[in-house]
């Protein structure tokens, strides 16, 4: 295929005539501009820039690409570009590629400085609390009234969302239960072991999971499952503006849509959590009794006598709490949702962030409270 | 919808109403008043803050300053109970419909029923068929919103607006990507449906068409000029005005400056 070739015609004095010859397609590559702008250089008297395209093939917008380069090029050299010579197309596309359509410029944004970023941000988070406050605060309010028989809830919508965070979670939570429990034996056997102390590993494994991780897993587990699609689904209709019609009948969104989720999680997350603790203890029973031939009977005698019913609350006030934290965070992200598909991502990324890190951090602090108390 | 009447009480009433997000002022100084039965457009350019206006006037954002009269109660000054009681008297249809996904169309519509009323479900499943049949879509009840088309979605949404028998209907360019032919006959739908209830309607669109065809009376907002520059039947504007600006927009730029 032909490239697009240039050639520079001097035969008229003051003028240079580019002769344009050949493809000039995006696709088959274009001559740099740099040749004629070296041209313009060396020769300082012209001024003027006529064309003849009689050898030109075809061409798209990449020709009026160039010539439009070439015409800011020649206007600070007082140069003119008469287009004459051009194809009638390429003359047509050049005049509306260069005329101005947007009448008024909108104000262009400013750099700002450093300390105006940073106060902008502070601000920001500000705001962010008030807002949180607010939604907390509503929600409280909407439980009272719910208590108070008074909240306009729908009883469909809370056992389709029972079903999709309790039951439809159930998979996940044994996969994953199993195999925290496989390797908190696995791990805890290699130590017990140089002490010839490996029916221990059922203590392990049972205090660990039935105290903490059992919930943190499966609260993990609820945030990136549930808590992201909390978020998505509020947020696209907020996007939607769903919400706004919820609001102009009247009808509080968070009574209509963010309790009926938080009730479901708290009502399923220790449901969930008792049932991950079982899967725990089956992944270690399966390390014990397969690897470091514990007899089956001695690793649940072991496990009941080191589970106490304290670790059992321990675990669950955790559960409670976290279903709390993963809700609020994925429905009060997908409410704040702004009215774009990039901002449901955000808000769904962000719920995720917020729930994983408040876990962690609720966690931290229900211990420190565990180990005043003395449970 | 042609019989105006501008003695009454207005039903809304704005005052020096100035809107816009944080500090950024979009549009100052605002007076208008729409009267009962009227048929008011809201127009202007994309992006001059029309719906913004809507969403102030329909009590989903604050006012930057001013006030929106709703015949004696100031909406913004009055306490969430009236506000409720302003609301429960206004229907509103979205761009998109802004139906509830989760819910058929049956459900959207009887929601703000059961909400706001103590029918018994049969009757309210009787009140549901008869504003779809309304609006054209009888036998639609158990289908969900994603299992129809764009205008049906819009004409359901104009349904549900309809469910509580509203004094008046908002709508936020109801014909916005719709084809001609459907969005002529929402159009038409409109005005219909108003004619016999009575209902008075505002309507945020940039539509020519709609314009002429449901609109008595009307403002015009400028982005540039920040508020609104024309007032009046968009038919006489179109026949009267002397602003360039106004008589571009509704000539679809064919004239822009009449001839005096």
């Amino acid at each position: 295929m032909p490239q697009g070739k240039l050639a520079f015609d001097y035969s008229v004095s003051g003028t240079l005539c580019l002769k344009i010859s050949g493809d000039w397609q995006i696709v088959s590559g274009l001559p740099s501009l740099d040749e004629v702008i070296l041209q313009l250089n060396t020769h300082s008297d012209i001024v003027q820039i006529t064309f003849n395209s009689a050898g030109l093939d075809r061409w798209d917008s990449g020709l009026a690409a160039f010539l439009l380069k070439l015409i800011k090029e020649c206007e600070p050299r007082n140069i003119r570009v008469v287009s004459d010579g051009l194809p009638k197309g390429a003359q047509k596309l050049l005049l509306l590629a260069q005329a101005v359509h947007e009448r008024n410029v909108v104000s262009q944004k400013i750099r700002e400085p450093i300390l105006v970023v940073i106060g902008n941000s502070v601000i920001r988070i500000k705001d962010e609390i008030n807002s949180l406050l607010d939604f907390l605060g509503e929600l409280i309010i909407s439980f009272v009234r719910l208590m108070r028989g008074r909240a306009y809830m729908r009883r469909d919508d809370f056992v389709a969302i029972v079903q999709d965070c309790g039951a439809a979670a159930f998979p996940l939570v044994s996969l994953i239960s199993i195999l925290v429990g496989l390797i908190l034996a696995f791990v805890g056997a290699m130590q017990l072991k140089m002490f010839g102390a490996q029916v221990f590993v059922a203590d392990i494994v049972g205090i660990a999971m039935v105290r903490v991780m059992g919930a943190i897993m499966t609260g993990i587990i609820m945030t990136g499952r549930t808590g992201a699609s909390f978020a998505a689904q509020l947020g696209i209709m907020q996007t939607n503006e769903e919400i706004d019609a919820l609001r102009t009948l009247g009808i509080s969104p968070v009574e209509f849509l963010v309790m009926p989720r938080v009730l479901a999680l708290v009502l399923m997350m220790p449901l969930l959590t008792l049932y991950s603790n079982l899967m725990g203890i089956l992944g270690g029973y399966v390390i014990s009794v397969g690897m470091l031939e514990v007899s089956p009977a001695e690793y649940f005698s072991r496990t009941q006598a080191a589970v106490g019913i304290n670790n059992l609350w321990v675990g669950l006030v955790h559960s409670i709490v976290f279903g709390i934290i993963i809700a609020v965070s994925g429905c009060f992200r997908g409410i704040q949702c702004g009215r774009s598909a990039a901002a449901v991502g955000e808000s769904t990324t962000s719920a995720v962030v917020t729930g994983i890190t408040s876990i962690v951090i609720a966690t931290a602090i229900i211990t420190y409270i565990c180990q005043l108390l003395g449970v | 919808m042609d019989n105006v009447q501008t003695i009454s009480k207005p039903v809304i009433e704005v005052f020096n109403l100035d809107i816009g997000y944080g500090d950024e002022v979009i549009m100052r100084n605002l007076n208008f008043s729409v009267h009962k039965g009227e048929a008011f457009i809201i127009m202007g350019g994309s992006g001059c803050g029309k719906s913004t206006l809507l969403k102030v006037i329909i009590g989903l954002k604050e006012p930057l300053a001013g006030k929106v009269m709703y015949e004696d109660i100031s909406f913004w000054d009055a306490d969430p109970l009236q506000q409720l009681g302003i609301m429960r008297r206004f229907g509103v249809l979205y761009q998109g419909g802004a139906l509830w996904s989760s819910l058929t169309l049956a459900e959207n519509i009887a929601l703000p029923l059961e909400m706001y009323t103590d029918l018994s479900q049969q009757r309210i499943r009787e009140v549901v068929s008869l504003k779809l049949a309304l609006v054209g879509l009888s036998g639609y009840e158990d289908f969900y919103p994603a299992e129809i088309s764009g205008g049906m979605r819009k004409r359901a949404g104009l349904a549900r607006a309809m469910a509580l028998d509203p004094d008046i209907l908002f709508f936020d360019e109801p014909s916005a990507g719709l084809d001609p032919l459907s969005a002529r006959l929402l159009d038409d739908l409109i005005v219909q449906l108003c004619d016999t209830l009575g209902t008075t309607v505002v309507m945020v669109t940039h539509e020519l068409t709609s314009i002429f065809t449901v609109g008595n009376n009307s403002i015009f907002l400028d982005a540039q000029a920040k508020t609104m520059i024309a007032a009046g039947d968009p038919k006489q504007l179109l026949k009267q005005s002397n602003d360039p600006r106004v008589v571009e927009f509704l000539t679809r730029g064919e004239k822009t400056a009449r001839s005096i």
